[in-house]
């Protein structure tokens, strides 16, 4: 199985061990995974901020780096929920489809595709499981609170191989944490107290370290940690799944 | 309606100065959303009643044209007088008219955010005609000079002894008084002088049946039926998008609308008004007021599917920290934040932006409406119609040119330095507004792109 692996722009740069620990991962499992070089973006920040018919030029490099593999994988919720509803190609919009039905973010690749039953991994510490907006209600990969439907959670399954890890429970189970792209700084105050409260249930339950399957709400809720200068850390959920 | 300059970051900002507030305001709230979800978990329809609610509203607008008429000719058939109105400026005009024929100047009002909607209570009083809204919460508002914050807790923005100062100053209860029982008891005698005095008492429509001609108005506070029976003559203001077809539906919608509102079963009162009584007309006025313009919008009619629920506010992140008049028009939060660029693009351009997209509003909403999704859809129609400043249009380009060339991307050497300067969230520098309140990641040595080209090496 070959897997193209898809690391966020801001992944690349400030948190390589969540894409090396994705790496690994997918390589313990046996996949072949390989890392095109000439990605960028998925566009997401232009689509978001209204202007998705900016993203032609992303659209088409991104079918170009990933169009040969079998899967294309990434250590992102929000960024492969962008490409299953926005990747299209008016020239090629049949490899577009097939695309965005082939990309995956890590967990539910492991739980879906890969079929994960156990983990070779231990990581004995109290963690806050952060579900992140676009992973959970855009992709799915648990049930979210606002429904009256059977519980599952596919990241959380996974946390649940991991030997000696204590899986804390949180007030709010799925509240935003208010990061939201450009609404960080556009929408500074609200996202700024989003974080705050989101931050402070994970404290309040004591929280020594959150994780989630998206980088760009750890890297908030991180700011304000730091910022308070807490000792608690924010980990990307496959630098645990691969922890030993 | 609220008038303002500033948008909705800047309210919210003003806001969020008084962090305690902000808890208590967001713990308020959250709490209604705990109300409606223990509610709605005792019944494992749920989602089922919220999928039939949501066809029989497609159903609605797909046929929009004839179900009005269906309604109007049955409404007349029962001796109710209809009256149509294009828009804010007709309906307030027909509401004056009717009540200078009937020789009133003071009237009892129940609740109708589609009167917020027109601004009827400010038309009214440059026309002489003094209107007391008879909700509570809405009462409250207008003694403080407010409009409402929320479309189903139009207070929800005070606190107790806020509301016990505005009593001891309008209502004449002695001073420092915060009790709520003692001061709705105040309010309970105030209003029912109102009541047994105005002569002509105006509702809102919940429900409007085609099939039946009747319409139903809900509240908790039975405000509604002390105005419209004590009164001379009853106007119900409705917005075309209220029908349903048959009686039968009801049965569907009343289960839902409170339960997602309040976390109630039903409210308290949910009245059928049919046929006028001997001499004390009914006047219905169906407004559209835009919503046929939206109706004509295929990405956004779902809109109207609207119950006016409030489920959206309550369970929305950023409503909860912005509170309600941050939004800077009558059907605040998520919600009016798709509805409002519809009737003023300009005024209202910077609504669709005030969210994370995050999604719990369209998972709470009874008939289902895409509200995240129709509001990354307005981003894209407000740029497309340059409501954006240009200073974004241009760095959205180059990001654009950039992103879509390795070559140009990766042409500092490192790619990150792109990164750092573009990327709204991660430019590096202390003047962003996201170094206020949180510390920017730290850049490690080695990229992961460095580490990879280094391993194949």
């Amino acid at each position: 199985m070959k897997v193209g692996l898809f690391i966020p722009c801001y992944v690349d740069q400030f948190y390589p061990n969540a894409a090396i620990a994705t790496l690994q991962l997918l390589e313990k499992f046996g996949v072949e995974v390989t890392y095109p070089l000439s990605q960028t973006c998925c566009g997401q920040p232009m689509a978001n901020s209204g202007y998705e018919h900016l993203t032609k030029g992303c659209n088409e490099l991104f079918i170009k780096n990933f169009e040969s593999f079998d899967y294309i994988v990434a250590p992102s919720g929000s960024c492969v929920l962008h490409v299953r509803e926005h990747l299209h190609d008016a020239a090629n919009e049949e490899a577009a489809t097939v695309l965005r039905h082939k990309v995956y973010e890590l967990t539910s690749f492991l739980t879906d595709i890969l079929q994960v039953k156990e983990l070779n991994a231990r990581f004995p510490h109290r963690v806050g499981m952060h579900q992140s907006c676009h992973g959970q209600r855009g992709l799915k990969l648990s049930q979210m609170s606002e429904l009256v439907a059977e519980p599952f959670s596919k990241p959380g399954s996974l946390l649940k191989m991991v030997k000696d890890l204590d899986l804390i429970e949180l007030g709010r189970t799925d509240e935003c944490c208010g990061f939201g792209g450009t609404f960080c700084v556009t929408e500074e105050a609200v996202s700024a107290k989003m974080g705050k409260d989101r931050v402070a249930d994970h404290l309040h339950h004591g929280a020594e370290y959150i994780t989630g399957v998206d980088m760009s709400c750890l890297m908030h809720m991180e700011g304000i940690l730091k910022r308070a200068g807490s000792k608690v850390k924010v980990i990307h959920i496959a630098e645990i799944l691969n922890a030993e | 309606m609220h008038e303002s300059t500033k948008d909705h970051a800047a309210l919210a900002a003003l806001f969020n100065k008084d962090e305690e507030r902000v808890n208590w305001h967001d713990e308020t709230l959250w709490w209604i959303r705990q109300k409606r979800d223990k509610n709605v978990h005792q019944l494992p329809e749920w989602e089922a009643l919220r999928e039939a609610a949501s066809q029989i509203k497609f159903n609605v607008l797909s046929n929009l044209h004839d179900y009005l008429l269906q309604f109007e000719k049955n409404a007349t058939a029962n001796g109710v007088q209809v009256h149509w109105a294009a828009d804010a400026k007709e309906h307030n005009e027909i509401v004056h008219r009717l009540l200078q024929e009937h020789k009133v100047d003071r009237m009892v009002k129940s609740k109708s955010m589609l009167t917020e909607e027109c601004g009827l209570n400010e038309y009214l009083a440059e026309q002489g005609v003094e209107v007391i809204d008879s909700d509570l919460g809405e009462r409250i508002v207008q003694l403080a000079k407010e409009p409402p914050s929320h479309i189903v807790l139009p207070c929800i923005h005070k606190k107790k002894e806020e509301i016990g100062d505005l009593f001891h100053q309008y209502l004449g209860t002695p001073a420092n008084v915060a009790d709520p029982q003692f001061l709705t008891e105040a309010a309970r005698q105030h209003l029912r002088d109102v009541f047994l005095t105005r002569r002509a008492a105006l509702t809102g429509v919940n429900f409007a049946v085609a099939e039946t001609g009747e319409f139903v108005v809900c509240t908790n506070e039975g405000n509604a039926d002390m105005g419209a029976h004590l009164a001379d003559v009853h106007i119900a203001s409705m917005g075309i998008e209220k029908l349903i077809p048959e009686r039968k539906h009801l049965g569907i919608f009343l289960r839902l609308l409170t339960r997602s509102a309040t976390g109630q079963p039903i409210t308290t009162y949910s009245s059928h008004f049919k046929k006028p009584r001997k001499e004390t007309p009914i006047h219905i006025i169906l407004v559209d007021n835009g919503r046929s313009v939206q109706l004509g919008r295929k990405e956004f009619r779902n809109s109207l599917k609207c119950i006016r629920c409030g489920a959206c506010m309550n369970t929305c992140p950023v409503y909860r920290r912005s509170g309600g008049h941050s939004y800077h028009t009558a059907v605040a939060g998520p919600i009016g934040s798709i509805l409002a660029p519809n009737l003023d693009m300009k005024k209202y351009k910077d609504l669709p932006f005030a969210s994370t997209l995050c999604g719990s509003c369209s998972n709470v909403c009874p008939v289902k409406i895409d509200i995240h999704d129709q509001l990354y859809k307005w981003r894209q129609e407000l740029v497309k119609e340059g409501y954006t400043p240009a200073a974004k249009t241009i760095s959205m380009k180059l990001m654009a040119q950039t992103l879509s060339s390795p070559t140009l991307y990766n042409a500092a050497g490192k790619s990150g330095r792109f990164v750092l300067k573009h990327v709204p969230f991660l430019v590096n520098n202390k003047l962003n507004p996201w170094y206020k309140e949180r510390e920017m990641p730290e850049a490690p040595k080695e990229s992961f792109r460095e580490w990879y080209k280094r391993r194949d090496a």
